[in-house]
């Protein structure tokens, strides 16, 4: 696409808006367009000619400067990147400055007097922005930039935009909380609370005190890590080395720590193993180990969080297992090496880097996991729920809450970094490793038999929880030992009536059903803008590229609650007064789960000769077509699957929303946290059922559809479904 | 002739009926921040509806993320009314001048303890029910290990309850908050610390949300938990072999309470709200709903299973002076560094 096109294009959508759409939002639905072009719906023309808007003048200067040149014929570059960005940034700036009870901005007064208060912006404000920042990228590609082609400029330029209002801004909004005492500004309280003794304290090693949250949070993520990387080892060894037929088994088990909401595997915990579950009560009637509360604390975080990490890590290492080249462990044999020594020395040093890859995901993961320490934590404290309750619990202090947000986001990009370095290790290792034919070794007997005895006990154990919660909300009460069958849990969520018409009187409902849409309409756009950011920053070469990768990322490293509570701030107000809507969860859940579409999409990438694109070039298309009729089709199955992830991402994230959810669209996870609270768990589990239901159903479709969306040739060639997405896109269970 | 009448009053009823569908939406519409149980919620929320033709949309978190909410919120209030959850949290938005000053008709009506609550934070709220703090045992496992059952907060500190006895951490729960203010007024700050100190060694978990320790009798995870009664009670009366204590030293107490948020949208609606709340038929409404707090209308029913005060020798409890941020900041800080930080 040409940039005078693209500038054409621009400056009709921002006319549009300024003389035909209503500037503000509209309060109280479409009926308030009864009064255009007056009233609350008056378009920008409108309201500049009244003059009740006078400080919006430059914008509409800005636009018919850019006229005449545009409508000639020439697209002069250096203006059109000067107007674009004046007229976003004037925008934004005034509606920041003059807020709903006049002017914010005090210092402006002697430049503004006593303007009137201004909502926030609508339609007509939208088409503007797109207009301009349109206008802002033709006059890039007019300059060159972007190899000339101004739809990648406009790509490039709007995702950064997009990027910078709904990631970077909201947590600079929450962030900066952490340098105010109360209204002052106070660098020093920053440094203060950043090194604060309740964060960095060792009194655990001398004393009985606690050690400080950062310890607990390092040795309670180190300790997940190793041990979901270790069961996943052996669970892969013994799945593809093993020469065991269970393997079906263990790909089914992959599937659930994705479609688990957060909180059910913890109170499944706590109904087994609490001081009064059925497995501690089995073992006191008959072998008469005392019954203890072990279960609160450290151990019982790091078993429910393995549980969710260890299948993750098998995919992995399953993968990386199978693409060893056999060749290598044949020629070691045939130098006479034992079997022990040819997994020594040849398969360990090649699992390696995916050992690293599975060790830091489980790292991650359990940062972010905010559910199972709510729930298991007991005296244990971790810097999710801490934040959590410096926010909303009885001592409110953001500033407190802004710098233990501060060291998680450290924690999380150290982890990324490491990672980082050895995914670039990770790519020499593999691409050697790399054979054709032969027959893998099988195990040693002894590993083998260490495997088997590691993975059986966890399968069943895996099973006893699932069973729990597939009983617990058929029972009355599972937690108290009550075992007889009930319907009650699922009727008081899920009743339906009959009796005049159809009616959803279940008080789970609202909240399921509004999942669901909010979840539906995420998904697409979440796995859109995914796909098409990794194709930007796979494919074209510009300047900033990295920066852009780093923006996509970043969301994924920002705890939940500071997500959750930055974007009540950040959009509570004009400009832009999105809380209360549908709108915001949608945004919310988009820009939180976006890194998995990138992710996602770039190792299909990886997968797709850059030499098609270049092809298509050659023979004439412009990065539209290619984009089209090249690309997007091969990356059919990556598409899919980000559509898979994000959706179930969307149901089962509760930290991000918790503050929200509104009266008309609340969700089914803020509502089970509620029954949590409320010490209801049967219906908590039954709800989660429901929901375990619903997600297995959608992925089991998503990737029936994928297996049949096969591609013929250049995919992977193992099935590049479900199966290899975790490896790209990390899983956030119970974030 | 009677068919002609038949249909024209149905039509007219029709008519009527379309003009009655017309007031109601004009009825306008309420945003209630709930802050009791969902199971109380509810209900409520439907008796107003039908009480008034307003509509009401409702949306339940606890009193310390709806405060967090509002607090979020100031610069554009989405919610009209905060109804329920403990009373300092909205004793905090009083000070912070987040909710809105109204002195409701009904007040006359009300408990001495309830209008007190209002006068403290300059009518900025009011008290909708009480519930007495206390603890609850789980009665079959106190047999087990052939333990006295406990009366007073001193027999908490005894060694036969080591690692039995759960209570919430008062950094996140108010519940928990209200004990520490509780033993102070009781005893003395020094000496309610030492008892704290002894206490400490007992406790099994502070957890997070003030009811979990209820909970957790209920089910045995722990033999005591320290809770509001009415609390323990809906574990009770859902079949829980829990028994509830009036400690004899005397007991504080929650004063649940009711705001209107600075800034309403819908300010008419919420003050129709506020007033309807506070009459006896809305307070009746608990009750129905497994509450058994008791209700600030002197003539509201009072449920049956509800820890009644005469039974509980109840202190009386400063609010004004505990509730104020700046105490509580120093108590906590103080109970983190000297009990929480010791050895158990």
């Amino acid at each position: 696409m040409g940039a005078l096109t693209l500038g054409r294009a621009a400056l009709l959508c921002a006319a549009l808006g300024m003389l035909l759409l209503p500037w503000h939002g509209l309060e109280g639905g479409p009926a308030e367009l009864a009064a255009w072009p007056g009233g609350t719906a008056a378009p920008l023309v409108a309201l500049l000619l009244s003059g009740a808007r006078w400080w919006l003048w430059p914008v509409a200067l800005l636009l018919v400067i850019t006229a005449p040149p545009l409508l000639r014929g020439r697209a002069p570059g250096g203006l059109l990147v000067a107007t674009g960005a004046g007229i976003i940034l004037w925008t934004l700036a005034m509606g920041e400055a003059i807020g709903l009870r006049g002017l914010d901005w005090h210092w402006l007064a002697p430049l503004l007097g006593a303007p009137p208060p201004q909502p926030s912006l609508g339609w007509g404000a939208l088409f503007v922005l797109v207009g301009a920042t349109g206008l802002f990228a033709s006059g890039l590609a007019a300059r060159g930039a972007f190899g000339a082609d101004a739809f990648v400029a406009f790509l490039v330029a709007g995702s950064a935009f997009l990027l910078l209002l709904f990631v970077f801004g909201p947590l600079f909004t929450i962030l900066s909380a952490a340098v105010y005492e109360g209204d002052r500004f106070a660098p020093g309280a920053l440094v203060a609370r950043v090194t604060a003794p309740e964060a960095w304290s060792l009194a655990c090693l001398a004393t009985h005190e606690g050690c400080g949250v950062v310890w607990n949070t390092l040795l309670l993520a180190t300790l997940t890590a190793v041990l979901s990387t270790m069961i996943g080892l052996f669970f892969a060894l013994l799945a593809v080395r093993g020469g065991v037929r269970a393997a079906p088994l263990f790909r089914a088990m992959t599937i659930l720590p994705l479609i688990t909401p957060p909180f059910v595997v913890a109170m499944a915990l706590i109904v087994l193993f609490g001081r009064t579950g059925i497995v501690t009560t089995f073992m006191w009637d008959w072998f008469d180990i005392p019954r203890s509360r072990w279960i609160y604390g450290l151990p019982g975080v790091l078993l429910a969080q393995v549980l969710a990490q260890a299948p993750i890590a098998f995919l992995l290492l399953d993968g990386a297992l199978r693409a060893i080249s056999p060749s290598l462990e044949e020629a070691s044999a045939t130098m006479g090496a034992r079997r022990f020594t040819i997994f020594r020395t040849v398969t360990w040093p090649l699992l390696k880097p995916a050992l690293a890859a599975a060790f830091l995901l489980g790292f991650v993961e359990s940062l972010a996991d905010f559910g199972n320490p709510l729930v298991l934590g007991g005296d244990f404290d971790v810097l999710s729920t801490r934040i959590f309750f410096a926010i909303a619990g009885a001592r409110h202090d953001p500033g407190r809450a802004a710098a233990l947000a501060l060291l998680l986001l450290a924690l999380t990009f150290g982890a990324f970094a490491l990672q980082a370095l050895w995914l670039g290790r990770r790519r020499y290792t593999t691409v050697t490793g790399k054979g054709d034919s032969g027959i893998p070794a099988p195990l040693p007997a002894g590993l083998k038999l260490t495997c088997g005895l590691v993975v059986w006990p966890w399968m069943l154990f895996t099973a006893a929880v699932y069973g729990v919660i597939l009983v617990g909300g058929f029972v009355h009460d599972i937690g108290r030992g009550d075992m007889s069958f009930t319907w009650r849990h699922i009727l008081t969520a899920f009743e339906v009536e009959w009796r005049d018409g159809f009616a959803l009187r279940g008080s789970a409902w609202d909240s399921l059903l509004t999942t669901i849409e909010v979840a539906a309409i995420a998904a697409p756009i979440t796995a859109f803008l995914g796909i098409l950011l990794a194709w930007l920053i796979a494919r074209q070469d510009f300047r900033g590229r990295r920066t852009l990768e780093f923006m996509t990322m970043l969301s994924f490293a920002i705890p939940g609650t500071v997500v959750g509570v930055s974007y009540v701030m950040a959009f509570n107000v004009p400009p832009i007064e999105l809380t209360g809507t549908a709108l915001i969860l949608i945004l919310c859940f988009v820009f939180r789960n976006l890194p998995v579409g990138v992710r996602g999409g770039l190792a299909a990438l990886a997968q797709i000769d850059r030499s098609l694109d270049e092809a298509s070039a050659t023979m004439g298309a412009g990065a539209v077509d290619t984009l089209r009729r090249v690309v997007l089709p091969l990356m059919r199955p990556a598409i899919i699957t980000a559509l898979a992830f994000s959706f179930v991402h969307a149901m089962t994230a509760v930290s991000a929303v918790i503050f929200l959810v509104s009266a008309r669209h609340n969700l089914a996870t803020v509502y089970i946290v509620g029954r949590v609270e409320a010490g209801e768990m049967a219906l908590a589990i039954a709800y989660s059922t429901v929901l375990i239901f619903i997600m297995l159903a959608v992925v089991l479709g998503i990737e029936k559809g994928v297996g049949r969306a096969r591609l013929g040739r250049r995919a992977a060639p193992a099935s590049p479904g479900l199966r290899n997405a975790p490896a790209a896109a990390p899983v956030r269970a119970g974030a | 002739m009677s068919a002609t009448r038949r249909l024209f009053g149905a039509a007219i009823a029709g008519a009527f009926g379309l003009l009655a569908a017309g007031t109601a939406s004009a009825q306008g519409s309420l945003t209630v921040y709930c802050s009791v149980q969902e199971e109380w919620c509810r209900p409520m929320m439907a008796a107003f509806e039908r009480a008034t033709g307003i509509s009401v949309a409702m949306t339940r978190r606890s009193s310390g993320e709806t405060l967090t909410q509002i607090r979020a919120e100031a610069q554009n209030p989405r919610g009209d009314v905060w109804w329920g959850g403990t009373g300092d949290p909205h004793m905090q938005a009083a000070q912070e001048n987040l909710t809105q000053e109204y002195r409701s008709p009904m007040l006359a009506q009300l408990q001495p303890w309830a209008v007190r609550q209002a006068e403290q934070t300059g009518f900025r709220t009011v008290g909708i029910y009480a519930g007495a703090l206390g603890y609850s045992y789980n009665a079959p496992e106190l047999q087990r290990r052939r333990i006295t059952a406990p009366r007073c907060w001193a027999d908490l500190a005894k060694p036969e309850f080591r690692g039995e006895v759960q209570v919430a951490d008062p950094n996140t729960s108010g519940t928990a908050y209200t004990m520490l203010a509780t033993l102070v007024q009781i005893m003395g700050e020094d000496p309610a610390f030492t008892y704290l100190r002894a206490l400490h060694r007992n406790v099994n978990q502070y957890t997070r949300s003030g009811a979990a320790p209820a909970r957790a009798a209920a089910t045995g995870e722990t033999l005591v938990g320290i809770t509001f009664l009415h609390d323990a009670v809906a574990q009770k009366v859902s079949g829980a072999p829990l028994e509830l204590v009036g400690p004899c030293e005397g007991t504080g107490y929650e004063i649940g309470s009711m705001s209107i948020v600075r800034g309403a949208r819908n300010m008419d609606n919420a003050r129709r709200f506020y007033d309807w709340a506070l009459s006896a038929e809305a307070q009746a409404i608990g009750a129905e709903a497994k509450a058994y707090q008791l209700p600030s209308n002197r003539s509201a029913p009072i449920p049956p299973q509800a820890p009644r005060f005469e039974n509980v020798p109840l202190i009386d409890y400063d609010f004004a002076r505990w509730g104020n941020a700046q105490e509580r900041t120093r108590l906590i800080d103080r109970w983190q560094r000297e009990v929480r930080a010791g050895a158990r």
